[in-house]
């Protein structure tokens, strides 16, 4: 792979790093606030029904996650496994894609109305 | 050397010691070694060939930590057996003593480390001067940002222990290691020096600064108490404004 695609998926990890640090937060924030009257999923879906808010954070937490998560285990695989290549870049590539499409759908099914 | 036997600490007056002989295919062998007081690894290693077996391959020179050749494995890790006192490291009064890691054997103690030097040369390493000697001498500020960067990885003496250390140097073969990368961090910060963008270009990448998953076992081990590590976040930062700038390739 050249030079600059590896040093962009370098930069490409510790950007999707820093956004998941502040998804986290929210994350888990917004559990603790949650369950204060207990956990239910009407009360879950009452909050993220309609809301575009929700939505598009959801939906920034799920890609770069997604985007994250393959990244590493694209080093993890050459590191690791030795495996290296085309058929490495396209498994993350899979990976990838695999991982947004399950979280999207996730974040449609709490959100769409 | 003295030769006052001295006990260690738990009294005994030998040391019982396992030396790594021949190729990446050899064993150990078991030397018993007598205990002497301010005795280092270099010490013990010395003795069996002088007094056991002259046949067992070795390196050194300067014997004081300036030289960088001795280093080899001690007890599972990598040290400048020179300046590594038997006190320290064997308080069982039990030494195992191997090659450098993540270097060929060339045969019993010594590690081929013409790989490791290559990729000094790779990581553009070599100062690429802009003036000629008829010039007046640059003026660098010591206390400048830059030069005292350079100032803290200048002192590397090239032993090895970093490169044997690094995780991602076993991982990767390809990786030029924390020695190339710290060099090089060097010399970018070199204000007299030409080569930057040829040299930010060389030690970017998978095979570069952006492999080091800052384990710093490097910067835990080196003798000279450099920061490997530290140098090689600079490069990140510098090849970063290079990358944005889409100077890359």
């Amino acid at each position: 792979m050249s030079r600059r695609y590896e040093v962009g998926l370098w930069i490409a990890q510790r950007v999707t790093a820093a956004i998941l640090a502040a998804c986290v937060v929210v994350h888990l924030a917004t559990i603790i606030y949650a369950v204060r009257a207990g956990l239910s999923a009407a009360e879950i879906l009452s909050r993220t029904r309609g809301s575009a808010a929700w939505g598009t954070f959801y939906a920034v937490f799920v890609i770069a996650a997604a985007a994250h998560g393959s990244i590493g285990l694209r080093t993890v695989a050459a590191e690791w496994l030795g495996l290296r290549g085309p058929a490495a870049e396209a498994g993350t590539a899979v990976v990838a894609l695999a991982l947004a499409i399950v979280g999207l759908r996730a974040v449609v099914a709490v959100v769409a109305a | 050397m003295t030769n006052d036997r001295a006990p260690d600490r738990s009294g005994a007056t030998t040391l019982r010691v396992v030396v790594w002989r021949g190729d990446e295919n050899g064993r150990f062998q078991e030397f018993d070694v007598p205990r002497q007081s301010s005795q280092t690894v270099l010490d013990v290693v010395t003795h069996i060939q002088r007094h056991i077996d002259p046949t067992l391959a070795y390196r050194f020179a300067c014997r004081v930590g300036m030289c960088g050749s001795c280093a080899m494995t001690v007890n599972g890790t990598p040290r400048w057996t020179c300046r590594t006192h038997v006190d320290k490291v064997a308080a069982d009064g039990r030494l195992e003593i191997a090659p450098l890691a993540n270097m060929p054997v060339v045969r019993d103690l010594v590690a081929d480390m013409r790989e490791f030097f290559d990729k000094w040369a790779r990581a553009r390493g070599q100062f690429t001067p802009t003036q000629t000697r008829a010039d007046p001498p640059a003026a660098v500020r010591p206390d400048s940002r830059a030069r005292r960067e350079a100032d803290a990885g200048i002192e590397c003496i090239g032993c090895g222990v970093c490169y044997a250390a690094c995780d991602v140097v076993a991982w990767n073969r390809d990786y030029l290691g924390p020695a190339a990368l710290n060099r090089a961090w060097t010399l970018v910060n070199d204000a007299r020096d030409g080569g930057q963008e040829e040299r930010l270009r060389a030690v970017a990448g998978d095979a570069g600064c952006h492999s080091c998953h800052t384990l710093m076992s490097c910067t835990e081990l080196c003798p000279k108490a450099l920061s490997p590590t530290r140098a090689i976040s600079g490069l990140k930062r510098a090849t970063l404004k290079l990358a944005l700038a889409k100077e890359l390739e």
